[in-house]
């Protein structure tokens, strides 16, 4: 990391903060972005990659317009969270890491949420979803435009 | 020993939305103590005395970190607030967040008060970005009713990294960097954000420091062990009918929790503190919930007899190896070849020399790694293999 991000102030630079806006306006972060954000904030451009590489709620690839987060953590897989795994694929024909053709939902799997007393979770978007069932999964996605 | 709702006093009492609520629990009235009647270094002598320790894991002396970072040279100080809850199994700062956001603030501004940081920070994790603006009109509320004086504290979210919540990869993020662990020393009560001297804690452990305040040290290390004083809140999931959070003194048994409150029947074992925590066998369910024995952040996740040791570590090591850092080499590359012999094993093909170059390889991480995550990443094969080993021998290839 360049001397300069080091020196970031408090309140002056905060590339992450940079980097999420960027995510959510143009729903991943560019090449075109990053190059942007580095001659800005003076760093090299690797640094910007390396931090926009790193986070998961980052994506360096563009994805779709929701996405879809399902818990892969000890509790939900316990209630059974492979179930709504497959739910979900079989709804939208897409697996893990794969974007649907229509750009409407991306894919993870991800680690535990937070929601494990309502196992199995997941997250589409920042939504929550808790005490999933196979047959809940259509009416939930049906919601997501 | 009996549960006790000290820390969770006002959850689902009080409207979080609604500050008036707070004060007609007492709100703000240890923060009206320390600024009418309490020296800094009084402060911390009462934190000290009341034998805190910390709640997101590693358990250490708060008044201690406090005194140090107190004392610290530097006119600019910073008080953080981890909410990074990361932790497989652990969804109590969550919880709490939901129900009582003011008691954090008010003990972030006694913290804030004993350095004379003028800011201070809540790190909250991108998946609890449902609590931002729950968060952020409790902190306006305040302000607006001048508890926060010349205090003020902003919200940093954090965009998806487990790691972050190790307080130096934390500081790291929250510097705009890859969150990655820091050597050490400088620790962060002379060298934190910014490598300015910051106190950083637990969100359960700053609920903590008002009911001190308020009601004294002797009051609060009555509460507990020896070297564990007051309560734990645990977030219980996994093969039990009553998953939740529960706070219990500090000395409860593990039995009282698991099967007395979360009504566990059939059990196997327990993982307590998660992906980095122990794994104790049902044979010693009766163990005390404390620091000297175990604890982490109080992830308390049950398996039933129906449940296979080998998976429940695989899959343990697996959210290790995709979570750590990368930057020292014992963790990133220990982790990997853990997940590939213990998937070894899953498949029943597992070698004899399998059983000894783990047990090496957890000792070589636990010495070597640059943090927590490293060194505390073998556990769950330290303690199966204590506790289990048919479950390996009986997955040897040819047995
Ligand atoms: C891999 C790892 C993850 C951690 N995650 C958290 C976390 O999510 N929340 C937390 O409060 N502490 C977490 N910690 C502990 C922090 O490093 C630090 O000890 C804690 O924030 C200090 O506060 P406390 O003394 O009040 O517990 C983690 C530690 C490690 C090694
Ligand atoms: S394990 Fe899925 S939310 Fe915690």
């Amino acid at each position: 990391m360049s001397q300069q991000a080091i020196s970031n102030r408090h309140g002056e630079q905060d590339l992450i903060g940079r980097l999420k806006e960027a995510q959510a306006k143009f729903g991943h972060v560019s090449e075109e972005v990053m190059a942007e954000l580095a001659r800005s904030l003076d760093i090299p451009i690797n640094d910007v990659y390396g931090v926009a590489s790193f986070y998961s709620f980052l994506s360096t690839q563009p994805l779709g317009r929701n996405i879809i987060r399902i818990c892969q953590s000890l509790p939900c897989y316990l209630k059974y969270g492979q179930t709504i795994m497959e739910s979900v694929a079989q709804e939208i024909g897409i697996i893990p890491g794969e974007t649907t053709a229509d750009g409407k939902f991306s894919f993870q799997l991800t680690n535990c949420i937070g929601l494990c007393d309502r196992a199995p979770a997941m997250m589409i978007n920042y939504d929550s979803h808790v005490d999933l069932t196979p047959k809940k999964i259509a009416q939930i996605l049906g919601t997501y435009k | 020993m009996p549960q006790e709702n000290i820390v969770l006093k006002n959850c689902g009492v009080i409207d979080p939305r609604q500050i008036a609520t707070f004060l007609e629990r007492d709100g703000f009235q240890a923060l009206e103590k320390v600024r009418r009647e309490m020296t800094p270094e009084a402060v911390t002598d009462e934190i000290k005395a009341s034998g805190l320790r910390g709640r997101g894991g590693a358990g250490f002396p708060c008044g201690l970190k406090w005194e140090g970072t107190r004392k610290a040279p530097g006119g600019e100080k910073y008080v953080i607030c981890n909410a990074d809850e990361g932790e497989v199994g652990t969804f109590k700062d969550r919880y709490i967040l939901e129900r009582d956001p003011f008691t954090l603030i008010e003990g972030m501004a006694i913290a804030g008060y004993t350095l004379g940081a003028k800011t201070g920070f809540i790190y909250l994790r991108a998946e609890y970005h449902h609590l931002f603006d729950l968060l952020e009109n409790a902190i306006r509320q305040i302000e607006e009713f001048g508890f926060l004086a010349n205090f003020t504290i902003e919200i940093r979210e954090g965009a998806g990294a487990y790691i972050c919540g190790e307080e130096s990869a934390l500081m790291d993020a929250m510097e705009g960097k890859r969150g990655e662990a820091r050597y050490r020393p400088p620790f962060p009560t002379t060298a934190g954000l910014w490598g300015k001297p910051t106190i950083i804690n637990n969100v359960e452990t700053l609920m903590n420091i008002p009911r001190i305040i308020r009601n004294g040290a002797g009051w609060f290390n009555q509460m507990g062990t020896e070297r564990s004083k007051g309560t734990k809140v645990f977030s219980v999931s996994g093969d039990v009918p009553k998953p939740g959070v529960y706070e219990l003194v500090l000395g409860s048994s593990l039995r009282e929790l698991v099967e007395g409150l979360a009504l566990a029947k059939n059990t196997k074992m327990i993982q307590i503190g998660g992906a980095t925590g122990r794994i104790v066998p049902y044979e010693q369910i009766d163990t005390p919930l404390t620091f000297e024995s175990v604890l982490g952040a109080g992830a308390v996740i049950v398996f039933d007899q129906s449940r296979d040791v080998i998976d429940i570590v695989h899959r343990t090591m697996e959210f290790l190896a995709e979570e750590s850092c990368g930057k020292c080499t014992p963790c990133r590359q220990g982790t990997e070849v853990m997940v590939e012999t213990l998937a070894r094993f899953h498949r029943g093909e597992g070698l004899k020399k399998d059983l000894k170059d783990l047990a090496d390889l957890s000792e070589v991480m636990t010495l070597t790694s640059l943090c927590g995550l490293g060194q505390a990443a073998s556990n769950a094969v330290t303690d199966s293999l204590q506790h289990f080993k048919d479950a390996y021998e009986s997955r040897v290839a040819g047995n």
